[in-house]
Order: structure tokens, then sequence, then C-alpha cells
């Protein structure tokens, strides 16, 4: 089945996505990956008290992420004449890196998607079934076609942590997603994953 | 005309660059179509299939990276007796930082101690570059953009390997590259193609198994053990069943390459390089008339 969703998504559109189902995603995005994900986790959410030089941040993510989406991507960036900045190549990169943060992530931020590639696992599906949240996969390699659907860049945050590790606020328009992972605690990965164990262990002889 | 040995080649290094990180060389693209034309209609997989040749297609059209992770660049040198390999490699790295500043490359040298991306593609072993002395009077240079994803998803063994019953033959080898594909599972951007070096020590078994890349998927491998171990694995690991993005499919990898090396009798390793879908290679060539041409 196929959806179109604007950023901020309700808990009702979320529980409403299924595995397999395909998503044109619209508004606000966040990039975040390894870098981000750490700082996210020490500074805010694990944090016994926020530091003042991080505090202008900490609201303003907390009004972005709230119903909205992280998206695990290292852009390739062009700085345009006029200060502004164009994404040139915007895929995702492997998600699994961020198992460790993301479960606290979504639910510290009331994060409602997170969109990367290769899937990930349990802490994860357990908050997205708890949240809701979901899991969207974009197609790994795309990187052209994705930076298509992205619109603007409103903003970036943590340039500091170089370009691909930056928090990049984006907006997008018909961004093609695949739901991998729902609010259901069903998971196309661990599915395949089951799956092609059979046959992995067949040919082993295991 | 210029003599090769004294050529600056930096702009043709930047165009070889801009070649490899923006198209995708025919063989794969021709793979990845067949592939596509394999999978069941409607299917996630198919689906995945489509969205990766338009990118391919757009990619090349705009001159914009294929994908926004554009690895690290391995070049491999062949160089007429008298070309100075110091020179060539700063002209390499100067080309690497042109390249980031015009976006063909993303800026991917990252110190590990700070933290600090260095901005250009440039650092301590960034990129990487082997250098080869040959009989020829051309300059042959292949280049491989290698992504991060698939290179953590590539790993290396040692046989014998209770865990998976392989022992230190090539019945062996098959079990641990299988074992290498099964736990990459989508994570690697799969389909993949898998260079596999047999022997060696770990460094230059892993360099084998990079190197094994480089070869186009229609090849035939001289050694007829190798070639039908190849065909062997490529066949097993699409039975397999985990497909395009791991979204689950027919196509799990589309390419097979394998080396050997000599090795010490007190080890055998075996080492898998595997490479995303993306797997972009160029080639250039500088004839000893100075004239430089490019293929992928």
């Amino acid at each position: 089945m196929h959806h179109k969703l604007t950023t901020p998504i309700t808990d009702e559109a979320i529980r409403a996505l299924h595995i397999g189902d395909t998503v044109s995603l619209n508004g606000i995005v966040i990039t975040g990956r390894d870098a981000a994900h750490k700082f996210l986790v020490d500074r805010y959410v694990k944090a016994d008290v926020i530091a003042a030089e991080d505090k202008d941040l900490y609201d303003e993510l907390k009004k972005l992420l709230d119903g909205g989406i992280i998206y695990h991507c290292g852009p390739v960036v062009k700085k345009n004449e006029d200060g502004t900045y164009s994404f040139v190549a915007a895929g995702p990169t492997t998600s699994i890196r961020e198992e460790p943060y993301q479960a606290d992530v979504i639910r510290h931020f009331n994060v409602k998607g997170v969109i990367g590639k290769g899937g990930m696992a349990a802490n994860t599906l357990a908050a997205c079934a708890e949240q809701p949240a979901v899991y969207m996969h974009a197609i790994g390699g795309a990187a052209t076609l994705i930076a298509q659907s992205v619109k603007e860049v409103v903003t970036v945050h943590k340039l500091e942590f170089g370009v691909p590790e930056a928090m990049w606020v984006i907006r997008v328009e018909d961004f093609p997603v695949v739901i991998s992972m729902d609010s259901h605690n069903k998971s196309i990965h661990d599915i395949v994953q089951a799956e092609s164990q059979v046959k992995y262990k067949e040919l082993l002889g295991i | 005309m210029q003599n090769p040995v004294d050529q600056d080649l930096t702009d043709a290094f930047v165009e070889l660059i801009r070649h490899a990180a923006t198209v995708l060389p025919p063989d794969m693209e021709k793979a990845i179509r067949a592939a596509k034309d394999n999978e069941e209609p409607g299917s996630a997989a198919e689906g995945a299939f489509f969205t990766i040749l338009n990118n391919v297609e757009m990619a090349r059209d705009a001159s914009t990276p294929i994908c926004q992770d554009t690895g690290t660049p391995i070049f491999e040198i062949h160089y007429p007796l008298g070309v100075s390999t110091r020179r060539m490699a700063e002209q390499i790295r100067k080309a690497c930082a042109i390249a980031t500043q015009r976006s063909y490359l993303r800026p991917n040298a990252v110190d590990s101690l700070t933290g600090k991306n260095s901005g250009d593609n440039t650092g301590v072993d960034f990129p990487t570059m082997h250098f080869h002395e040959w009989e020829e009077d051309t300059i042959h240079v292949d280049l491989l953009l290698k992504g991060g994803g698939c290179e953590n998803v590539s790993t290396q063994y040692k046989l014998p390997d209770s865990g998976l019953g392989a022992g230190r033959d090539l019945e062996g080898v098959r079990k641990v590259v299988l074992d290498a594909v099964y736990q990459a599972q989508g994570k690697g951007c799969s389909p993949g193609v898998l260079g596999v070096a047999i022997g060696g020590d770990r460094g230059a078994s892993y360099i084998k198994s990079k190197q094994q890349l480089l070869r186009p998927l229609e090849d035939k491998n001289p050694v007829p053990e190798l070639a039908a171990l190849e065909k062997r694995i490529y066949e097993e690991a699409n039975a397999l069943g985990i497909g395009p993005m791991g979204f689950g499919g027919k196509t799990t990898v589309l390419g097979v390459k394998i080396g050997a090396l000599h090795r010490l009798p007190a080890s055998f390793f075996v080492s898998v390089a595997y490479m995303c879908w993306a797997n972009r290679r160029a080639t250039m060539n500088v004839q000893p008339d100075g004239k430089v041409d490019y293929a992928s």
C-alpha cells in the first residue's frame, strides 16, 4: 500500500503503516548519523543537566523531532555563492551502527520515523512498537535521485562534526521510502534473515 | 607532446575521479538491469532495482555522485621506468582535493584521534595508492571508490574454522565466503560483488581481495578450479534469497572474483571484500605521446 505523509506525523498515521508499504515523505527531516547520535544521547538523553552551551540546540531539536524524522545520511553538499547550501548526493548510510542509541533517541524526542538502510535490531523495533514509530528504508546508493527530493537546506547544526556527520535540517518533497520495520513488531530484516538462514545452514551443512 | 614520464596528470586524475564517482561501469549496469527483469513484478526487490537504475542514469546525466559515500579512493598505478611515483602521488592527492571542491567526492578523510575531517580527502595514507612498475611504455591507472557501508561488512577468516565446518581447502573457502554473504544481509547495499583472496598474510590478503573487484564481471578466471568456485559461490549466494537491500529477492550478488596468493605453512587466510552494487571503478591510460583516455 502507498501512503503520502507530511511532518509532523501523528501516532494514528504511524499505526496505519505496515512492512512492505511505500511512502512519499514530505516536510522537515534532520540528518544524523554516528557523531550526532552519540551527541544526542551523551548530552541530552543521558545528561543529568543540560550544559548552557547545548541548551538552544536542545530546544530547537525538541521542536523539530517531536513527530519528526531522523535520516541516517552523510550527504555531499555544495555551498552556493549566496552562502546557502544544496544537497548534491544524499543516500542513506548503514543504520545498524546507531542501534545502541536509536531507541533512546526515539523515546526522548518522540521521533516518528527513522530513515536509513540495512535495517535495525530488537531495541529499535521495541521502541517503534511502544512510541509508536517506524523504520523507513531508503534505497542505498540512490544518492543523486534522493538529492532531487531535497528541495531546501533549511539550516545546519554541528557543522564542526564535518559535512557527513553534521545535522542538516532539510525540507523534502516525495522522498521515496519503504517501511521495513513497523510499529507492530514486524521487520522485513528479521523475516529475510530467518528465511536465508535455513538455506545458509543447508549450504554449509551445519 | 610531453613524455608521460614528466607530464603533470593532476587534471587527468580529477577526470578519472569524476568518471568513477558518477558513471557506473556498463557491465555493472547491464547486470543490474538483468537482475531487475528477473524479480517478481511489483515486488520490493523490483522496486529497489528500478530506483537504482533511475539513479544511475540521473547521476551520469548530471555528473553527480552515484552514491554520497564516495568511499576510500584506491588507486592501482602501473607505470614505466622513469616515472617519479613521489610526484605522481602528490598529483593524486591534489586531484582528490580538487574533486572534493567540485562535489565529485564527499570529504571522507577523518583523523582517527581527533575525529576532525580534513575536508579534502587527503590524510595519513589517504587516499590509498599502490604503484607497480611494468615493462609497457604507457601509464595505466585503475581507480576503485570503495564505500564504507560495504567495507564494514567485508571480513577475513582464518582456516580451519570449526564453527563453520570449514577446512583448509576450496570447500572451506566456499563455506566462509557464503558465511560472509549471509552475515552481511542487506547491510553492504546488496546485490554486491565479492572480491575474494585466498592466502597471503593478513595485509596482502585484504589488498588482493580488493584488487579482484577491478575485474570485469564477465571475465573468466584463468585458473579452472577458481573459475568453478566463482560460479558455484555465485549460484549459492543467490540461492540465499537476501535480495537487493535485504528486501528478499533472487539476486544477492552480481559477481564473485577469486584470487590466490602464496601463504605461510601456518596461516590460511580468506579475505572477502564486499563491494556494494555501486561498484565504482574507472580506468585511465596515458600513451607515450601524452594522450589520455578513460574507460569504466
